[in-house]
């Protein structure tokens, strides 16, 4: 289920999926990556992480000060001036390489629609197999606003030529947690 | 066709940009890729039955929705007509403050002029889906359905972009996208209101799906604190699961993708980022759909899922964009929309560009009858306006046998002063037009009929009825000769009717129904006596008659006594290929051996590949027969003939013949070959004025020295 939601995610539009054996990898690598995109507390170079489960892992307020400009409460302007965004997704379905998000919380929306870079943290234990499995496991009547996302925001509308990150992320980035919300284990 | 629409066809063929796009994105490739492992013939049914059944409840589909939504929180109006739509949002934009609105895409508030309306209240809106408001800086509507700006190339879009934001830009398309990712950014912030379409509405939950690929509705639902969706009523399905399929095909049907980058199910009012809640409301717009539902023939164009494949696909859309063919909706689908929600009248004019080649009835996800439905506005407009007289006094004389191949035989006559190796050399000015791009065929001096008595058969026990058709019998007798050659080596005695006439097609596709029908009813009992084994037809367009339309038509004209008939030829019917593939294959024809290796690219007549579904037996017989076959590009493509519409639509034909010939010297191939006479007219002639080696020939003509 993994490799095929990977061939398919990273034939969606500048993807990149990576898979970590634990949560403490899958931080590691986040760290690095912060690091790397050079986030620092000013606009344009800011980073937005939405309420996730993942963030009863770890000491955020630590993180928060290792990155100044990294931010644990999603507000409208620093969206509009971050460079990533990171967010947690239900659900990962493997025939079209998607992820589906439940956006009822606004910051879900704003940390993945507005920035540069969607960091997408993803259980692997929940790749499904497509649309109508997922139509099992999400209804809209316990979530109001459902979102699936493919690949990062693109446009073909000049000339049918493929152009990246128009009004959303120009890049997204999958991270696959083996460890994450496994079966039985609270989340 | 009223003068102005000639003289927009001719501008329109002068500006390719589009049709150079659409050929670098290859859509059938990419296309045929996006459905790997798709099983689209049942993905599409399941579309058309969810559709169809909901269309067939529209009314209470939309109570429903507006109970469910309702109970989330949601307003909900229903909007029985385009003016109450904008009353009511004008009105919400009023009692709200609303001076400035983002817009994400929807084809809705294109078909009740929204923003022209709002902008006379002194509220801006602002589209925001990239080729929207492309066309909204170049003032121009959509050209296309799902890409609005295809017909504007990257250097126009930078002079657009340059006039709006001041500045100086250069023609990079990725530099382009980021100009319009800044300048609309600001938008999405300021915004008072958002307004959006829907993909999809669903009763059951009352939630409506949007799909886009910039992520711009998300936006336009997110940042204003008020969001309006625009929904027509025929977007309703009854249940969640329904949006599956839809969801399946729609992004690989229009842009090739699995699935569009985002697709969003908004169910409720959600909390707004300063924790007030927003105000959601749905216009569901009926427009005169319930009217359309009614319908007992339209009712099935409220299945479209609004993809476009059916512009992607159609030559003529190619050639002269939406601008043309069509109004607010495009192309095949759009005439028949725009038929119905402006008015037939408005529909009278694009109508006649469908040549009716079926391209976008293969390939509908919501399989919607395109040609039969623009073929029913046409008839309708025949019924109410009359056929213009000459139209009409000409199908008139081709259903009167006599008449008609009189005037053949005298034409024979008079043409000899300019006829030269069979074609028309050096009309007279006043015709000439018609032989600009193509050479016109010679009546053949004496007919297949007459030849027909000369031929001297084998007495078999076996007997084939054969329906020549008027192209084959007056133009190409040759082809006729080598059809009852070939049938006799099979050891099939050929039968010829000597009662038969025009097959109805002409009649038909000029919308006159009852015409086609009288058609019909002379040739049936004809081609029946001798009760013969098989009725062999030679030209695709005939086959559509015999085999699929005569008991149609008289069923639709109320003449049910000779529909057992019409059947009864129906089931006899071969097209001439087929049958000498069968014969071949159940050993009756048997090739000759050592014979010389030709090399040979096919050309599929619209009505023998999409009508009757015969495109491999003709090759399977004529490489049995010592043919390479070297396919070419586009080989089901039309080859602009279609009956009248060559002379109707002269321009138009002509640069489809123009490809197609491109198409087919690309192969490097002998000969080029087709089962239909309108096409090997179009073929031979093309070939013959630009000078090309290459021969159109009659299948049979190959192959009539080819057997043992």
């Amino acid at each position: 289920m993994f490799e095929n939601f990977k061939a398919r995610a990273e034939t969606s539009g500048n993807t990149e999926v990576k898979r970590f054996a634990t949560t403490a990898q899958a931080l590691g690598f986040i760290e690095e990556f912060l690091e790397k995109e050079e986030v620092k507390d000013e606009t344009g170079s800011y980073a937005v992480w939405a309420n996730s489960p993942i963030l009863k892992e770890f000491d955020n307020e630590a993180m928060a000060q290792k990155f100044p400009g990294l931010n644990f409460k999603v507000t409208r302007e620093l969206a509009k001036g971050a460079k990533v965004g990171i967010t947690q997704l239900k659900w990962g379905l493997a025939e079209t390489g998607s992820m589906a998000q439940d956006s009822t919380d606004v910051e879900q929306r704003l940390a993945s629609a507005l920035a540069w870079i969607h960091v997408a943290i993803l259980p692997t234990s929940k790749i499904i197999a497509d649309i109508p499995a997922l139509m099992t496991k999400m209804h809209p009547k316990d979530d109001k606003y459902i979102t699936l996302i493919t690949g990062a925001s693109k446009t073909a509308d000049i000339e049918r030529v493929l152009a990246i990150g128009v009004h959303g992320p120009e890049r997204l980035v999958i991270v696959c947690v083996d460890d994450l919300e496994l079966e039985g284990v609270a989340s | 066709m009223k003068q102005d629409m000639s003289a927009s066809i001719h501008k329109a063929l002068e500006n390719q940009n589009l049709a150079g796009i659409l050929d670098r994105w290859n859509y059938p490739a990419t296309r045929a890729k996006a459905f790997e492992g798709v099983d689209f013939e049942a993905l599409r049914t399941s579309i058309a039955d969810i559709k169809g059944e909901a269309a067939g409840r529209l009314d209470e589909l939309a109570e429903t929705f507006k109970k469910n939504a309702e109970a989330n929180g949601i307003k909900v109006f229903r909007a029985s007509s385009a003016e109450a739509a904008r009353q009511y949002i004008a009105n919400l934009c009023k009692e709200k403050g609303v001076k400035k609105i983002v817009k994400s895409k929807s084809m809705a508030t294109e078909e009740i002029h929204l923003n022209h309306f709002l902008d006379e209240f002194g509220i801006q809106s602002d589209e925001t889906d990239l080729g929207e408001w492309i066309c909204q800086l170049a003032h121009q509507t959509p050209s296309h359905m799902v890409m609005p700006a295809l017909h504007l190339t990257k250097e126009e879009i930078s002079d657009l972009f340059a006039e709006e934001t001041k500045q100086p830009l250069d023609n990079d398309i990725q530099k382009l996208v980021k100009v319009a990712r800044a300048a609309i950014r600001e938008k999405f912030f300021e915004a008072d209101m958002g307004i959006s379409g829907a993909n999809i509405a669903i009763a059951e939950t009352g939630s409506i799906v949007i799909c886009t690929n910039e992520g711009n509705a998300r936006l336009v639902t997110t940042l204003p604190k008020v969001h309006v969706a625009l929904v027509g009523l025929e977007k309703l399905v009854p249940n969640y699961t329904d949006a599956a399929p839809i969801l399946a095909a729609l992004p690989r049907n229009a842009t090739s993708q699995l699935l569009t980058s985002y697709a969003s199910f908004i169910s409720a009012p959600t909390l707004n980022d300063d924790g007030t809640m927003k105000e959601v409301h749905i216009v569901l717009m009926d427009n005169n759909r319930l009217k359309m539902a009614e319908d007992p023939k339209f009712k099935e164009a409220l299945q479209c899922i609004r993809c476009a494949a059916c512009l992607n696909v159609c030559p003529v859309y190619r050639l002269v964009t939406g601008h043309v063919f069509g109004d607010i909706y495009t192309g095949g689908i759009g005439t028949i929309l725009t038929a119905w929600f402006n008015e037939l009248k408005s529909a009278e004019d694009i109508q006649a560009l469908c040549i009716g080649c079926d391209k976008c009835k293969e390939i509908c996800a919501a399989k919607i009858d395109i040609p039969g439905l623009i073929l029913e506005i046409r008839r309708r407009a025949a019924n109410k306006e009359g056929l213009p007289f000459i139209y009409k006094s000409a199908l008139q004389v081709i259903n009167n046998r006599k008449v008609f191949h009189t005037m053949l035989r005298t034409a024979s006559v008079l043409q000899k002063p300019f006829v030269k190796e069979g074609f028309i050399r050096h009309l007279p000015m006043f015709l000439s037009g018609l032989s600009e791009y193509r050479s016109l065929p010679s009546v053949a001096p004496v007919p297949f009929r007459d030849i027909f008595k000369t031929i001297k058969q084998p007495k078999c026990a076996e007997k084939a009825a054969f329906y020549a058709g008027c192209a084959l019998d007056f133009v190409y007798p040759d082809a006729g000769v080598a059809i009852v050659k070939i049938l006799n080596k099979a050891g099939i005695e050929v039968l010829f009717p000597e009662e038969q006439s025009c097959c109805g097609i002409p009649h038909w596709g000029s919308g006159s129904f009852d015409m086609a029908a009288d058609a019909a009813e002379r040739n049936i009992l004809p081609l029946l006596e001798g009760n013969p084994e098989y009725v062999v037809v030679s030209c695709a367009s005939c086959t559509t008659a015999l085999k699929k339309e005569w008991a149609k038509i008289l069923k639709e004209q109320h003449r049910e006594s000779l529909i057992p008939d019409a059947n009864r030829v129906a089931s006899k019917t071969y097209m001439f290929t087929e049958l000498v593939d069968k014969l071949i294959k159940e050993k009756r024809l048997t090739p000759k051996e050592g014979i010389e290796l030709h090399t040979l690219t096919y050309h599929d007549s619209c009505h023998a590949k999409r009508h009757v579904g015969v495109s491999k037996e003709p090759r399977d017989a004529l490489s049995a027969a010592g043919y390479e076959i070297k396919e070419m590009n586009e080989c089901d493509t039309c080859c602009g003939m279609g009956g009248s519409y060559t002379i109707k639509q002269p321009e138009i034909s002509m640069q489809m013949l123009k490809r197609k010939l491109e198409n087919i010297e690309a192969t490097g191939a002998e000969f080029v070959s087709a089962e239909c006479p309108g096409c090997l007219i179009q073929l031979r002639g093309g070939l013959d004025k630009s000078g090309s080696k290459v021969k159109a020939i009659h299948p049979a003509e190959l192959m009539v020295d080819k057997f043992k």
